[in-house]
């Protein structure tokens, strides 16, 4: 909880992370309009890598209620968590969104965990698929899972995390058919795994602008 | 004939990439490098710019109103829109303000046809 805050990243490294995150995020929003047949707005501000405990807070901070995540978990050189957060109003409000918004209540209802599912399943997997692409790696990722709670829970999911635990984290903003949804994405990622994803970083910088590696 | 391409994008390795694909096909165009839609505009302002690559999804204005913008400064500067967010939308709103889409992250074989005809024209130019 009180671990040292993530200085691991250079800042070229950091930039890098960020665009492979936009665009995936890009890439997602172009496969949710064809989901919902609109235009999506979809943007992401700078990603910051934070610890574990300070995800925890700031999500205790800016939202008051009741938080719902898709959960997926990745492995492959890098392994850990992959969730997609929304303050519990919003995620009725993701479903209406894009459903396309006439459907009762109840429908709503009944629909929010199948359309979470698959939103949150779009989203966390164009972020995923496209950084592990540009990485030259394969990730494997497990189905979409519905949680309920807070950052708390969502943040100390069996097995327990390490004290070293470091979270990617970034706030997404997307608005579909004049309805805005603001949440978050996060990476919980372990030391030796944001150490590999660190050197595969390296090596798409070398790639990307011809320095030798 | 030597062009002076302006390159914006928020992220330095993004305009890393585009400047080392672009050095491949033009390694005497001059690279001019702005992190925002401010900064280009300023650099449009001081003259001298023949082209520009533009990233859409940027803090503060995005690259089709940045487009939009240097379109009202010069009409005949030749642009590009560079995003990974294809959506048809996107791209229909980059061609409405005469401007280029070119798929991100930016390749030698997606960004020739854009130079190659961007050289021709200017050199129509003059």
């Amino acid at each position: 909880m009180t671990a040292a805050k993530p200085q691991v990243l250079d800042e070229l490294e950091l930039d890098a992370l960020t665009e492979l995150v936009n665009l995936g995020v890009s890439r997602a929003a172009g496969s949710l309009r064809e989901m919902v047949g609109e235009e999506v707005h979809l943007s992401v501000p700078a990603v910051r890598l934070v610890t574990r405990g300070e995800a925890i807070a700031i999500l205790g901070e800016r939202e008051q209620t009741k938080l719902v995540a898709v959960h997926q978990v990745f492995e492959g050189d890098i392994t850990g968590r992959a969730l997609l957060i929304f303050p519990e109003a919003k995620s009725l409000e993701l479903v209406r969104a894009v459903t396309g918004g006439d459907l009762p209540l109840e429908d709503i209802i009944e629909l929010e965990q199948e359309a979470l599912a698959e939103t949150g399943n779009v989203i966390l997997n164009g972020c995923l698929a496209t950084m592990a692409n540009m990485l030259q790696r394969s990730l494997k990722m497990s189905l979409p899972e519905i949680l309920r709670g807070e950052g708390e829970t969502f943040f100390s999911l069996a097995p327990p995390p390490e004290a070293g635990d470091v979270v990617l984290f970034l706030y997404i903003n997307f608005a579909v058919r004049q309805r805005d949804i603001e949440g978050y994405i996060a990476m919980l990622m372990d030391m030796p795994s944001l150490a590999a994803l660190r050197v595969l970083l390296q090596e798409f910088i070398a790639r990307a602008t011809g320095a030798e590696a | 004939m030597t062009y002076r391409v302006l390159i914006v994008d928020d992220s330095k390795l993004a305009r890393m990439a585009v400047a080392k694909v672009l050095n491949g096909l033009q390694p005497d165009w001059v690279r001019l490098e702005a992190t925002n839609a401010d900064e280009a505009l300023e650099i449009a302002k001081a003259g001298g710019v023949n082209v520009a690559l533009l990233d859409f999804n940027m803090p503060g204005r995005d690259g089709l109103v940045l487009a939009a913008e240097l379109k009202a400064l010069n009409p005949d500067m030749p642009l590009a829109v560079v995003s990974a967010n294809h959506q048809v939308e996107v791209v229909a709103r980059a061609e409405a303000v005469g401007a280029v889409f070119l798929p991100k992250p930016v390749t030698e074989t997606s960004l020739r046809d854009f130079v190659t005809a961007v050289a021709a024209s200017l050199a129509a130019a003059g």
